[in-house]
């Protein structure tokens, strides 16, 4: 009986392949967008570890010489018998051929945590990297190297660039620098009962990891608002599933009644068929996550190391494939595709045995349908600030915005058949009449396509909102709190006092950095000393002010505060703090903080020495034009050594350089969203061609030519695609507004300023009318070459 | 007794309150008869029908069908039932446009698992179809269609043929040699048929006949 | 015979860094340029207490059942193992010896481990046989001589400093030092010094607390201590209140079967080899930790000797969590002999 059944079923998709490829195809490009952008979201994880990753930096702390290049080996074992858990690592250029490459030499055995560079350089056995002496390089070195070292070297794209990882052994022979480390990298626990450092190895200096670790929670959040994004990408794909499902559900009608009357237990119908569809929806999805790899690989530049992660390839050779990924893939196609044909089945469920004989018509007459609809729109966009009003957290956020962008959807059959009925008020002509009232006639076959269409704009409006936002944010952010050239880190009074003779005569400007944890308002959080000067009233921001904040706060009169303690303790401009017992200040502004945990308080330098007189400044910015010869001077002539210094120029450089890649993908993922849309509208007009011939008949009979009936199908997706465009604009900075403004505060605590690009939208605007003119161009091409013949045969049938 | 019928009772809802289509019908067919059933449209003899073949529920009375008793089967049994020994042919056809022309007529033997491709084939030549068996049932004209439909039923071998106007959607002179044939073959299988008809024509071609008006047979 | 763990890391070796336990499939393989062990054994102290970087593995491996003031037991463990790349020694990060320790602190309540890795050459991790001094980092066991060590350890959450004085003789297990493991021949030098006297101080969470009690430590080494078909096992160090000694071990074999030997002690030291099939060992009663089942009280019996003991272990979650995990805490023991000691267990995945 099965068997007899499914052949019954599946010859349906057998006869009308185009439906099947519609719903195959439709799946497949969904499960395709999300896989891309996760794919996307890892790349862009990893490119921001990749930096940090290599030797743990930014992770863990390390130890690295007071003065001179160089620590001697037998410290690091003094340190080692004392019980310090430390890594040795040395660096050094090599010149290999034309290239200089940067060799960085550890021991595999004692790096922190193995998540040091040996688990970097992909899958090293242990002993290959301890006894062959074997390098891995980044592709772009790793041929200079074959060729100038004695040695086997491995190509490793998760690596950065220009640089080499082998065992220190090998490093301290290549580099001709026996005995020699340059830093070690401290292990996050120690045990308990060590010396001091300072007493068993004061030549020493202690850096921290802490400038690197802040950006994290900033790029938490991208990645949120990217998944969200990927979300959307798949419910346009949706939309086509819907539409493919609903239609070849309602064209089996009559088979699935002829079934029934047949014997086949409505029980067994309705699983046969779900199988039939759960069988369709693991190929589609198979096909998708595929989609997604070539997706991903074409997008992304040195996208090796993300493939690897995510699909598990591996690099000795042999493909395993991880199933968690392929799985997740599979499972989101599967749970999409019941969520589409959810309401086809319970028709079907609730359908008599007798009733459904007849194809219900897939283009309804326009209007009745569309009170009910646009009050289910209603309803629920007024819900979405309502879930906002009543509900707090992450889940309340997302709610609110499915609320929001299914109201907007189902909103606009019924907004365009106004559009419409007003387009044809103002028409003049018989022609133009006729065409306003024939585009209002198609309006409920092409609904569907449309709203894909206005989700897929209005993802890409969103998209491109949050990302530019995003990156004005984080490079402002960037030279608000990194405005100084160059750090200096200090650990002496001595070495303070050169830096400070120094500075005045060679720096714009010296800004100690005074930071104290304690508890402000009832919790955790930081109060911070500012210098006020120029430098932080020229580059600061605020999201909220009252008065001359910096003279404020420079006269001790008054206190900014982070966005994050604003939010939670409610201080806003106007608010009072108390920071010691009988001392309180009024706020004067908040600034955006992001990435930092803890709240935090600014007061000015004075105040700051006076409520916490033992702190000492041992970090300082300094302002200059020239930070080159400025570091320079503070290695020779304070005697300070390069290990105390960092360039802030590096971190700023590579924090762009991700986000220009980024921005790559995030064009990509527009068009090809916009593809995805497109495709719905060709598979709905062209479903709806059969339907057209007798509606257009007359026309022709009436003296309209073919070729202005083509070109009138034209201009009707043009018209329909661009009063769609037109309302998705709105709808997508709603969007954007939402996840930078709701879900991310709910998520981190903080809020992404927004900023509007309206050239960006036009041209989003421009793409999606160019996609529903290339869908309609064939169905349009098709009806100009319709056979009078075929014409004529509907009123051969009428008679 | 192969088909008994006591006391059915059955409404629809109609725009001035229910609207009573069969007032307790009884009714009794042997195996192997054949019994014409006559009315006028809306006296309720489709209705009947489909109560037998358990598409729909009636209110009061039982139906008893080879021994089950079909007033009490629940939807999965009444589908059992429909598989297995009950046939029916309908004025529209009902084919499945998606499978050819033999595989529709394997089609509900295969369902009640008892499919029999020489019989197939025999009945396929009686009828006409075997030049056809390749083509889909859009390329057939209604005669065939309907051959195709009296095969389909009766490769699975039912003991009840229920024909519900079989020819109704048919011209004069097709309709009778689809009905010639369907009787010679429901005679050589030692199916009961039980035949709605609004032709008196129809119905005298029959061994028995019952009318049906307002409701109650006569 | 101790300690899969060494074995594991050899498997470890040619396995990717990140793979943790392997399991012990592959341990039994050839001694590739290495030394094996050979009927007979003539040892020499003080300069076989050292390393022998010709033999593929090797371990130095103390346990104790201590006591505290008010009578609480505590187990204690300091193991340092040697597992070598290639044979022989070299100077500096040439150097194919690898070592690797382990330490940890059991309570009735807690169980507190660390573990460490060097490389030999550096002078990061050794032995030095006379005086004697066995260290990683700032773990070490050292003193004038083998009968007289200082023990010390640190852990991210417990550190501990105890004496150890030997109050008899070593002990050869096997045929005077050589232990056989399996029915194929494999073995390894084995003897023992489980005559310690202990006494330090343990630091715990809680604090300090001064202990006393016994160590027993063991050396061993090999260079193909598995056969193919064995895949763990389990081994008793016990200490009878008569003073009688025992240690006995099963290796557990794919086909379900087991080889099983061990070594009576006599309190005066004087030793009687158990052969396969004198000794069983049967679980009782088995513990979920770490997501898998592990025998944590046992049925024990030497019929010659008259041993029909229960083995319940003082802390049933005495897992050690280190790149390569297994069982390994302090036991009490009760039926025809009462005493306590130690049980080790491999290879439960």
């Amino acid at each position: 009986m099965t068997r007899a059944a499914l052949s019954a079923l599946w010859s349906f998709w057998r006869r009308n392949p185009l439906q099947l490829f519609t719903l195959v195809a439709g799946l497949a490009l969904a499960t395709a967008l999300w896989s891309g952008v996760q794919a996307l979201n890892a790349e862009a994880r990893s490119s921001y570890d990749a930096a940090a990753a290599v030797l743990g930096e930014g992770r863990y702390d390390q130890l690295v010489p007071r003065s001179g290049e160089t620590i001697p080996q037998e410290t690091w074992l003094t340190l080692r018998r004392a019980g310090w858990q430390a890594g040795p690592v040395l660096e050094g250029r090599l010149r290999a051929g034309e290239t200089s490459v940067r060799i960085v030499g550890l021991d595999p055995l004692t790096m922190p945590g193995g998540a040091g560079p040996v688990t970097q350089a992909g899958d090293a056995p242990l002993a290959t990297f301890l006894r062959e002496g074997t390098l891995f390089a980044h592709p772009e070195v790793a041929g200079a190297l074959t060729a100038a070292l004695p040695r086997p070297v491995v190509a490793d794209p998760g690596l950065a660039p220009g640089t080499a990882i082998t065992d220190i052994g090998v490093a301290q022979e290549i580099l001709n620098r026996p005995g020699a480390l340059s830093r070690l990298v401290l292990a996050e626990t120690q045990p308990l009962g060590r010396p001091p450092l300072a007493e068993i190895a004061p030549e020493l200096v202690r850096q921290t990891s802490r400038q690197s670790a802040d950006i994290g929670q900033l790029t938490d959040s991208f990645h949120l608002n990217l998944t969200a994004f990927g979300l959307l990408s798949f419910a346009v794909g949706l939309f086509i599933v819907h539409g493919a499902i609903g239609l070849a559900f309602e064209q089996r009608r009559p088979m699935v009644r002829t079934l029934r009357t047949l014997g086949l237990p409505l029980g067994r119908l309705i699983a046969l068929m779900a199988a039939e569809l759960a069988a369709i929806a693991l190929v589609a999805g198979g096909i998708g996550v595929a989609l997604g790899y070539a997706l991903a690989a074409s997008l992304l530049p040195n996208v090796a190391a993300t493939l690897e992660g995510l699909y598990g390839a591996q690099v000795s050779g042999a493909l395993s494939l991880r199933p968690a990924w392929w799985l997740s893939g599979l499972g989101i196609a599967l749970l999409g595709t019941a969520l589409a044909a959810s309401g086809a089945f319970w028709r079907i469920a609730r359908m008599p045995v007798l009733a459904g004989g007849g194809r219900r018509a897939v283009a309804l007459p326009a209007g009745r349908r569309h009170g009910r609809q646009a009050a289910l729109a209603v309803a629920l966009m007024a819900a979405t600030p309502l879930v906002l009003w009543v509900a707090d957290g992450l889940v309340a956020g997302f709610v609110a915005l499915g609320a929001l962008l299914l109201g907007a959807a189902l909103a606009l059959p019924p907004l365009l058949d106004r559009a419409l009925a007003l387009g044809a008020r103002w028409a003049r002509g018989v022609r133009a009449e006729w065409f306003w009232a024939d585009t209002r006639q198609q309006l409920p076959g092409l609904s569907l396509a449309l709203m894909a269409l206005l989700l897929a704009m209005a993802a890409n409006v969103g998209v491109s909102t949050m990302v530019s936002s995003f990156r004005l944010t984080f490079t402002g952010f960037l030279d608000q709190r990194l405005t100084a050239e160059l750090y200096v880190e200090t650990e002496s009074a001595a070495e303070r006092a050169a830096l400070r003779t120094l500075a005045a005569r060679e720096a714009r400007a010296l800004l100690p950095v005074l930071t104290v944890e304690t508890r402000l308002a009832g919790r955790r959080a930081q109060l911070r000393g500012l210098r006020v000067g120029p430098t932080y009233s020229e580059n600061w921001t605020f999201l909220a002010r009252e008065g001359a904040v910096w003279d404020r706060v420079a006269a001790g009169e008054a206190v900014i505060v982070n966005e994050q303690l604003a939010r939670r303790a409610d201080l806003w401009p106007g608010a009072t703090l108390e920071l010691a017992p009988g001392r309180s200040l009024p706020v004067a502004g908040v600034a955006g903080d992001y990435g930092n945990p803890l709240g935090q308080v600014i007061v000015g330098e004075a105040l700051f020495r006076d409520l916490f007189p033992e702190e000492t400044a041992t970090r300082f910015g300094l302002r200059t034009e020239t930070p080159q010869a400025l570091r320079t001077a503070l290695v020779e002539e304070a005697g300070l050594d390069p290990g105390q210094i960092t360039d802030q120029s590096a971190l700023k450089a590579f924090s762009l350089e991700v986000f220009d890649r980024t921005f790559t993908v995030t064009a990509a993922l527009n068009v090809l969203t916009l593809a995805v849309a497109g495709f719905a509208m060709l598979m709905s007009l062209l479903t709806l061609a059969g339907m057209r011939v007798p509606q257009l008949a007359p026309a022709w009979a009436l003296g309209v030519t073919r070729r202005t009936l083509g070109r009138l199908e034209l201009l009707r997706a043009g018209v329909l695609a661009g009063l769609t465009a037109a309302a998705a604009a709105p709808l997508g900075l709603a969007l954007a507004w939402m996840l930078l403004a709701v879900v991310n505060v709910e998520a981190f605590g903080w809020r992404l300023p927004m900023f509007l690009f309206p050239l960006d939208y036009a041209r989003l605007g421009l793409l999606a009318l160019a996609a529903a003119l290339a869908a309609a161009a064939w169905p349009a091409l098709r009806l100009a070459r319709t056979p009078p013949s075929a014409l004529l045969k509907v009123f051969a049938n009428e008679a | 007794m192969l088909l008994e019928v006591d006391g059915l009772t059955k409404s629809y809802a109609g725009p001035e309150g229910p609207v009573e289509v069969l007032r307790g019908v009884d009714l009794a067919l042997d195996a192997g008869r054949t019994l014409a059933l006559t009315g006028d449209s809306g006296s309720g003899k489709s209705t009947l029908l489909h109560l037998i073949a358990g598409l729909d529920t009636a209110e009061a009375g039982r139906i008893r069908l080879d021994g089950a008793e079909v007033t009490a089967l629940d939807d999965a049994g009444c589908a059992a039932l429909r598989r297995g020994r009950v046939g029916i042919v309908f004025q529209q056809f009902n084919l499945i446009p998606s499978l050819d022309v033999a595989a529709n007529i394997a089609f509900q033997a295969r369902l009640a698992g008892r499919h029999e491709p020489e019989r197939d084939a025999r009945l396929a030549g009686a009828l006409g179809l075997t030049p056809h068996l390749a083509k889909y049932p859009e390329q057939l004209s209604g005669g065939q269609q309907q051959r195709v439909a009296i095969a389909r039923t009766l490769a699975a071998r039912p003991k009840l043929v229920l024909a519900d106007e079989p020819t109704g959607n048919l011209d004069e002179t097709t309709s009778g040699a689809v009905l010639e044939e369907m009787l010679a073959l429901v005679a050589e299988t030692g199916a009961a048929l039980l035949m709605v008809t609004h032709s008196e024509a129809l119905a005298a071609r029959m061994e028995r006949r019952l009318h049906l008006s307002r409701g109650r047979l006569a | 015979m101790r300690h899969e763990t060494l074995l594991a890391l050899t498997a470890l070796l040619a396995a990717p860094l990140p793979a943790g336990a392997q399991g012990f499939a592959g341990m039994g393989t050839d001694a590739e340029g290495f030394a094996t062990p050979a009927p007979d054994p003539r040892f020499e102290f003080p300069a076989d207490h050292g390393a022998h970087p010709d033999y593929r593995i090797e371990w130095w491996y103390l346990t104790a059942n201590l006591e505290g003031p008010e009578g609480t037991a505590y187990g204690l463990q300091w193991t340092l193992f040697r597992s070598a790349l290639a044979p022989g020694e070299a100077e500096g990060w040439e150097s194919p010896q690898i070592w690797f320790a382990h330490a940890a602190v059991t309570t009735p309540e807690a169980h507190h481990a660390a573990e460490r890795f060097a490389r030999g050459g550096t002078g990061q991790a050794g032995v030095r046989p006379d005086p004697f001094a066995a260290w990683i980092d700032d773990w070490r066991m050292a003193g004038e001589s083998f009968d007289d060590l200082t023990l010390r350890a640190t852990g991210p959450e417990f550190a501990y400093e105890v004496e150890l004085t030997a109050e008899g003789p070593l002990v050869f297990h096997g045929d005077g030092g050589y232990s056989v493991k399996s029915e194929a021949g494999q073995a390894s030098y084995y003897y023992s010094q489980p005559f310690y006297r202990a006494a330090g101080t343990l630091t715990l969470p809680g604090g300090e607390v001064a202990v006393t009690g016994s160590a027993w430590l063991d050396r061993e080494w090999s260079s193909q201590p598995l056969a193919a078909d064995q895949t763990g096992w389990d081994w008793f160090s016990l200490t009878f209140e008569s003073g009688a000694k025992l240690m006995a071990f099963q290796l557990r074999q794919t086909d379900g079967g087991t080889f099983a030997s061990g070594t009576w002690i006599a309190p005066d030291g004087t030793t009687e080899a158990l052969g396969d099939g004198a000794l069983t060992a049967t679980p009782l009663e088995e513990t979920q930790v770490a997501g898998r089942m592990v025998p944590t009280r046992w049925r024990l019996e030497v019929p010659a000797r008259d041993v029909a003991v229960t083995v319940a272990a003082l802390n049933p979650r005495s897992w050690m969590d280190t790149s390569v995990p297994y069982w390994e805490g302090p036991v009490r023991v009760a039926g025809s002999h009462a005493g306590r000691g130690y049980l080790e267990m491999t290879g439960y995945e």
